[in-house]
């Protein structure tokens, strides 16, 4: 039977002094992802092997890894892809290391705790009324399924210690400032206790994207241009006014 | 509060909830705004849960777009395609409220589609009489996970995610807490809690093809069980006619119903449209559980594909209409098997898709007959009978999340904290511990077994003989489990989870075959083919326990439908 090999990158920090890339071999499959060869290697040659996966299916956002140094969802990414038949698969680096493949990403709730939830306009009529042309904005950033492969991509957030939220939460942000009966405006709060200002529209989150969401043009653009348009008074800042067609688009 | 010991964390809470799906997150959300501490604990991280995965949408009789709907005929619609086995009561809780319930989610920040008029957009499903399913594009879960997921953020809820819950904790009668691995660290946490709500989700991982994700080891089912908790209706098991087959990595992936909506044609290996065979009117477009079992009965007859499926094939629509009409499916098959949908034909078979059982409940408060544990979700039973309709899970989850919430809430304000015995605690790290550092029998290997056994002897077309080699793999296996072990320690170990699942999966799957057996007859999900028709004398539930000698089984009568209600539903034909 024909086979791959697969190196794979394997540390303990709390038990171990360095990482270090070992190889295997897994036989291949026709139509065989790379979770699939890592899933073989845990239950065949090292159960030890720590790796985070859930749907198979692109629908969740754990299994997210390095391939080949691009960031990547391992149950998306086929292994005939890589024509020198050549597989490195490393954690991704912008988050602390747990084990092997698994990092902690769970700063991410930390910060989207901070981003102002969504909040209604008061007096809305019910049930709401609300056109089908008005949620596609929204609509687009809510795909995200959390696998937070822009926040590796983003070299503001590996290189620097800005306090950049990152890509990622800037589309939450703007999801919610997209809503057509949303209240607030949350430009401000992203430039100013988010770091957005440190981004330099380098797109390289929206290539990395697995939803395909147009995350600088769409999200973080936007977010900047009303920060900058909008005054200098708390409230301007955070209850948007409510003239026709809304201020936020 | 938290307290440290050189063993284990401690930690107390009012409520306690297992599972961070829809109906966790809903449970924590209702019993936190009815005055409750909540701590919520999940085995994946937040907002990653089976639920994500959901499509379709969610049924409610808001009738936006066909006004004749009513609560009355999404309850009629949910009695009879549960075969009468459900509990009425459910089904009733379920249509009055599931409008609400959207409607709250909308509050919360969910969008929905719409109609031309701006309200909430509804389509239709199979086996509901009116356009009923509220829906956010194909990704209706996604958007339900990620609405309650901000809502509990901005709540003082506390979570430890990617935390493995091995036992519940007992005083006396009562469920007092819960104890488990925090797995990226390893350490070891006791909760004691004045209430326990179990929102595991199903078992359908103990298939070797499911559509559903890797949490779903009906884990809940376990625990309860061995906390003496009743289960109810095992038996019934739902196929959705058509997975994935290949590649390897996605076997099982659901293939959306709307293919066949949109003129999609089933075709075996010799090229023959057997659906002709089996339902020459409605052809395709018959009900789920005839498909599943015709997809199945081709494929055992031989006629299947290299993959082992059947063909479905939608490429006469031409490529413009299909990337239109269904462009997830086209992006799922091109992304995953490289297979063009418009060129080439689909290879599908039946994937096991949801369990109807679970642990049996109160309607109203979701309590179990166990003191202080509760259950909602797709864990608990009763609402859906021996079928459930599609879109009336996900309003399962937030209705009776809701409910289960509060009901575990007003129960935690007459109770104090229970005491939790010292010795069990030692006794589980013992267990717990037993199982890593040393060889054993591979886990994994077990489960293959396991998951190889029930596909091949316990399918969508059961008999006896097939049933009972099941039962003895089953009891095989749960010798040889006891000798599962894996190196390493407890962080982030996998394998480890894999061994301590395992007495769970063979639970769930022991009672699915011993109900099995004992129905003979052909209700709903579950077909018997020495028992084809549908017998009157078993219009009654299977109520599953532990005993002293091991699994026991218990035919009870289904609640009595008041006549109001019995007035809504068609008379049960034999
Ligand atoms: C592909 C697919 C599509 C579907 N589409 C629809 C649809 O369109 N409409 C519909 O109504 N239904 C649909 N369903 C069914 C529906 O999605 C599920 O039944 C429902 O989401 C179950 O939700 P839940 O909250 O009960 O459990 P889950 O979402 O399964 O959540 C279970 C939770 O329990 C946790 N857990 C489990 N074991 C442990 C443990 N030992 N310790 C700690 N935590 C644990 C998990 O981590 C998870 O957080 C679909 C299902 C699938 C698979
Ligand atoms: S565009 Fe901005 S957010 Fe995206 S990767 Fe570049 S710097 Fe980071
Ligand atoms: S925006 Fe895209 S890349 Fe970033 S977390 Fe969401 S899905 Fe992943
Ligand atoms: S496992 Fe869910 S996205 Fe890969």
């Amino acid at each position: 039977m024909e086979s791959i090999k697969v190196s794979v990158y394997r540390y303990d920090p709390s038990s171990e002094k360095e990482g270090r890339f070992v190889d295997y071999e897994v036989p291949k499959e026709e139509g065989m992802v790379v979770l699939d060869a890592m899933k073989y290697i845990e239950r065949h040659i090292d159960p030890s092997l720590s790796l985070r996966w859930n749907c198979m299916a692109g629908k969740c956002g754990s299994c997210s890894a390095e391939i080949n140094h691009r960031p990547s969802l391992m149950c998306k990414t086929r292994v005939d892809s890589f024509k020198d038949g050549k597989i490195k698969v490393s954690p991704i680096a912008a988050y602390p290391l747990i084990k092997d493949l698994v990092t902690d990403v769970s700063q991410n709730w930390d910060l989207l705790k901070k981003i102002p939830k969504f909040t209604p306009r008061e007096g809305l009529e019910k049930p709401w009324k609300i056109s089908q042309v008005d949620i596609e904005r929204s609509k687009e950033f809510k795909k995200c399924i959390e696998c937070f492969l822009c926040q590796d991509v983003c070299h503001v957030i590996r290189e620097h210690n800005s306090g950049y939220f990152g890509p990622r939460h800037v589309v939450k942000a703007a999801s919610l400032d997209m809503h057509p009966l949303d209240a607030l405006d949350r430009s401000e709060f992203m430039n100013k206790d988010a770091g957005l200002g440190y981004c330099n529209i380098t797109k390289c989150c929206t290539e990395v994207c697995p939803e395909e969401i147009h995350i600088t043009d769409n999200a973080i653009i936007p977010e900047k241009e009303r920060a900058v348009n909008a005054e200098y008074d708390p409230i301007a800042i955070f209850v948007r006014s409510r003239r026709k067609g809304g201020g936020k688009r | 509060m938290s307290v440290m010991s050189s063993q284990y964390i401690k930690h107390e809470t009012d409520v306690l909830i297992i599972g961070a799906g829809g109906a966790g997150m809903r449970a924590a959300i209702a019993a936190f705004d009815s005055g409750s501490s909540v701590t919520v604990l999940s085995k994946s991280l937040l907002g990653k849960a089976h639920t994500v995965m959901a499509e379709g949408g969610i049924a409610a009789a808001l009738a936006n777009v066909d006004p004749k709907d009513s609560w009355e005929v999404h309850f009629a619609d949910t009695m009879e395609e549960g075969v009468y086995i459900s509990n009425f009561r459910m089904a009733e809780i379920l249509s009055k409220e599931a409008p609400e319930r959207v409607r709250e989610l909308e509050e919360y920040g969910a969008l929905f589609d719409r109609t031309p008029e701006g309200t909430i957009m509804q389509r239709a499903f199979g086996a509901h009489t009116y356009r009923r399913l509220c829906h956010v594009g194909d990704r209706t879960g996604l958007e339900i996970i990620r609405t309650l997921e901000d809502q509990i953020l901005h709540r003082d809820i506390k979570f430890f995610d990617e935390f493995y819950v091995t036992k519940l904790l007992k005083d006396g009668e009562r469920v007092v807490g819960a104890i488990g691995i925090k797995l990226n660290t390893g350490d070891i946490h006791v909760f004691s809690s004045k209430a326990v709500i179990v929102s595991t989700g199903g078992c359908g991982r103990i298939y070797k093809v499911t559509s559903n994700s890797w949490e779903s080891t009906g884990d809940g089912l376990g625990l309860a069980f061995e906390a003496g908790a009743e289960l109810m209706d095992m038996e019934m098991i739902q196929f959705h006619p058509t997975g994935m087959v290949f590649p390897p990595g996605v076997k099982g992936l659901l293939v959306t119903e709307g293919v066949r909506g949109e003129g999609g044609i089933l075709l075996n290996a010799q090229g023959e449209r057997y659906m002709a065979r089996y339902s020459p009117k409605k052809m395709e477009l018959d009900a789920r559980d005839i498909v599943a079992r015709a997809n199945y009965a081709e494929i055992m007859a031989g006629r299947g594909t290299a993959h082992g499926g059947v063909y479905l094939d939608i490429t006469h629509r031409g490529a413009d209409f299909i990337k239109r009409k269904l462009p997830s499916m086209y992006k799922q098959y091109m992304d995953f098997a490289g297979v063009d949908i418009t060129k080439e034909k689909m290879e599908v078979a039946p994937t096991v898709h949801y369990q109807m059982g679970g642990i049996r409940v109160d309607p109203e408060s979701t309590a179990t007959n166990i003191p202080g544990l509760f259950a909602s979700g797709e864990v608990a039973s009763g609402l859906h009978g021996a079928n459930r309709l599609g879109g009336n899970s996900l309003a399962d989850i937030l209705v009776f999340g809701k409910r289960s919430g509060e009901g575990a809430s007003s129960y935690s304000k007459k109770i104090s904290q229970g005491k939790i015995d010292d010795a069990a605690i030692s006794a589980e790290i013992e267990r717990v511990n037993s199982l890593v550092g040393r060889d054993g029998l591979n886990p994994y290997d077990l489960a293959s077994r396991l998951e190889e056994n029930m596909s091949e002897n316990v399918g969508i077309i059961r008999n006896e003989e097939n049933l009972r080699k099941a039962l003895e793999t089953i009891q095989e296996l749960k010798d040889l489990s006891k000798k599962a072990a894996v190196h390493g320690g407890l962080k982030y170990n996998k394998g480890l989870l894999q061994v301590l699942e395992l007495p769970s999966m063979l639970t769930a799957a022991e009672a699915i075959v011993r109900g099995a057996i004992e129905r003979k007859e052909s209700r709903g999900a579950h077909a018997r083919s020495d028992y084809p028709k549908k017998d009157p004398a078993m219009r009654k539930n299977i109520i599953y326990t532990k005993g002293e000698r091991g699994m026991r089984l218990e035919w009870r009568e289904v609640p009595k439908i008041p006549d109001n209600l019995r007035k809504l539903i068609r008379e049960e034909e034999y």
